[in-house]
């Protein structure tokens, strides 16, 4: 037995680690999302939150993983929401950092998931107190029925820090789960960054992303370069735009 | 069918032993601060289990006949000891109940007073039916036991603008807004009590859930030039000199308008925004923290909306 586990390949099944968190879904997510890559829970990946959800149709989540090195991607999971994973993210030449907005259906863990090149997962994470309903609520645009006039409208700012541009882009989007009324499942789907034709970072967003998905990444850049946001709903509608960076105001 | 929600969410909100064990006593303990003028001091926190959900401040007022409450707490186990203790104090029974807002820490125990005259203004009333079963399903989770049996009551009588009898006490009756689409401020002639609502917070963070800042402001400064001595805030200690709680809270709105606004200019997340430097002066102020984190919450979705240029143009 021991021979066979110290000659074994470091991507072959290692043992799920008990969860810190105790969560209900945990070992389903896990062999969803890694399979069997070897996965450790790791205080490296900081999970910036509120500890309550002031909000829960709009819950601020920072996760900062430049602590770790070589990152090939971040995901963003609510264990107990109907739609876990939030977003998937591969900063290919941005800093392994992202926020993001995202629907609570109910107490739930939140965590994030940092994949490094040497094919380990990097996992830390809170329980967030929520009311329920955020993602079985319809969304306000929808309420207010305006959605359809400002669909795929896109804002942004980008600020220079030092040799890195901060940038927060905000898209208009109902963001439909399909788990309300008769509505179906419509969301942005696909989001990359390019600083002139080269692919900073990409990102593979699902419903449960808040309506209006607002994004906050980190990227290297200097004053005057513009930044380009390209992406796709999944009605396969286009969504572009190009913001200049900015000195610090 | 909300009912049956609620006693769902109550009963397992309940079921921590440590919670349990713990005894949900209201202790009330009125101050006089005017000839038949009386003040019932919220704790200066959160709603949370510790505190039952008391965390606003109200008025008792004795009448010829009747006593009169300005506000009446967050639950119905709350007004039937206030129902008790206004009853000691004043020697009457309550009569009246006037709401000041929307917001459950200061009306939901109306359900106590069943044979008191509860009024509000008409906007107020339109407001409770919106959302009352959204904020009674909040305090259900948050306070669980605390808050059993406790119905919103939608005010059967209506308050106008102006001076009024009430139960041979002269009222003045002055609706507003900013805190919430509908603020109801009442001075007390006899005392020149002005009983702000939460119009004004005192040494405690002002909250934002429903508030309009730009309109908020305003309103302030007309409570500043209104005739009135002391000042109850909505949460906070009593002003005896009726500006100092006024000036604070415009103070710490105008603050939070520009940071928020400066935050989004810098680039900031929503985390970050939440996180920001509260200035010194505002050490004194409980729950700052706290509802720094709420107000972001509230404003920053628009704020972001309305700061950021098109960028698919
Ligand atoms: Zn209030």
């Amino acid at each position: 037995m021991l021979a066979i586990f110290m000659f074994a390949p470091v991507a072959m099944a290692a043992a799920l680690p008990a969860d810190p968190l105790g969560s209900p879904m945990w070992a389903d997510h896990a062999r969803v999302l890694f399979a069997d890559a070897p996965v450790e829970f790791d205080r490296r990946v900081v999970v910036d939150m509120p500890m309550l959800a002031e909000n829960q149709r709009v819950f601020p989540v920072a996760i900062d993983a430049s602590a770790l090195p070589d990152v090939k991607r971040i995901v963003l999971l609510a264990d107990l929401n109907p739609i876990p994973v939030a977003i998937d993210y591969a900063p290919t030449g941005a800093a392994p950092v992202v926020s993001v907005r995202i629907k609570l259906d109910q107490r739930t863990p939140v965590r994030a998931a940092v994949l490094t090149g040497d094919g380990r997962w990097h996992i830390n994470g809170a329980w967030i107190d929520a009311a329920g309903g955020g993602c079985s609520a319809p969304p306000v645009s929808r309420v207010k029925g305006d959605w359809a006039e400002h669909l795929g409208e896109v804002r942004a700012r980008a600020v220079l820090v030092g040799a890195e541009a901060r940038l927060r882009v905000a898209i208009r989007h109902p963001m439909d789960t399909g788990l309300v009324g008769n509505t179906p499942l419509y969301h942005v789907e696909e989001l990359s960054v390019w600083r002139g034709e080269t692919r900073l970072g990409s990102m593979k967003l699902w419903a449960s992303v808040a309506e209006d998905p607002a994004i906050g990444l980190i990227l290297p850049a200097a004053a005057g370069d513009t930044l380009t946001i390209r992406g796709r709903d999944t009605n396969g509608r286009e969504i572009e735009g190009r913001v200049a960076v900015q000195a610090a105001p | 069918m909300r009912l049956t929600r609620r006693t769902l969410l109550g009963g397992m909100a309940a079921l921590p032993v440590a919670v349990r064990a713990q005894s949900l006593d209201y202790r009330i303990e009125p101050v006089e601060v005017g000839d038949g003028l009386w003040i019932v001091r919220g704790a200066d926190a959160p709603i949370e289990r510790g505190n039952g959900g008391a965390i606003a401040n109200l008025a008792i007022l004795a009448g010829d006949e009747a006593a009169i409450l300005i506000d009446c707490g967050p639950s119905l186990r709350y007004g039937r000891v206030l129902d008790a203790v206004a009853r000691k104090l004043t020697g009457k029974p309550v009569g009246h109940v006037f709401l000041t807002h929307l917001h459950p820490d200061h009306g939901f125990a109306a359900g106590a007073f069943a044979n008191a005259e509860v009024a509000g203004t008409a906007e107020v009333r339109r407001e409770l039916q919106a959302t009352a079963a959204g904020y009674a399903d909040g305090m259900y989770r948050l306070l669980g036991d605390w808050m059993r049996g406790t119905e919103p009551v939608v005010p059967a009588a209506t308050v106008t603008a102006g001076e009024r009898l009430v139960a041979g006490r002269r009222l003045v009756f002055a609706p507003m807004a900013g805190h919430s689409p509908a603020d109801l401020v009442v001075t007390d002639v006899a005392t020149g009590t002005m009983i702000a609502g939460d119009l004004v917070f005192h040494d405690r963070a002002p909250s934002t859930p429903d508030a309009d800042l730009a309109t908020w402001r305003k309103t302030l400064g007309t409570l500043a030039a209104m005739s009135h001595k002391g000042l109850l805030p909505g949460h906070g200690p009593f002003d005896p000199g009726g500006q100092a709680a006024i000036a604070q809270t415009l103070d710490w709105i105008d603050w939070l308008e520009s940071s928020l606004r400066g935050s989004v200019a810098a680039g900031l997340d929503m985390v970050a925004a939440g996180e920001v430097a509260i200035p010194a002066r505002f050490d004194g102020l409980k729950a700052a923290r706290y509802e720094l984190q709420r107000s972001v919450s509230h404003f920053y979705p628009r704020l972001e909306a309305e700061l950021f240029p098109r960028a698919d143009q």
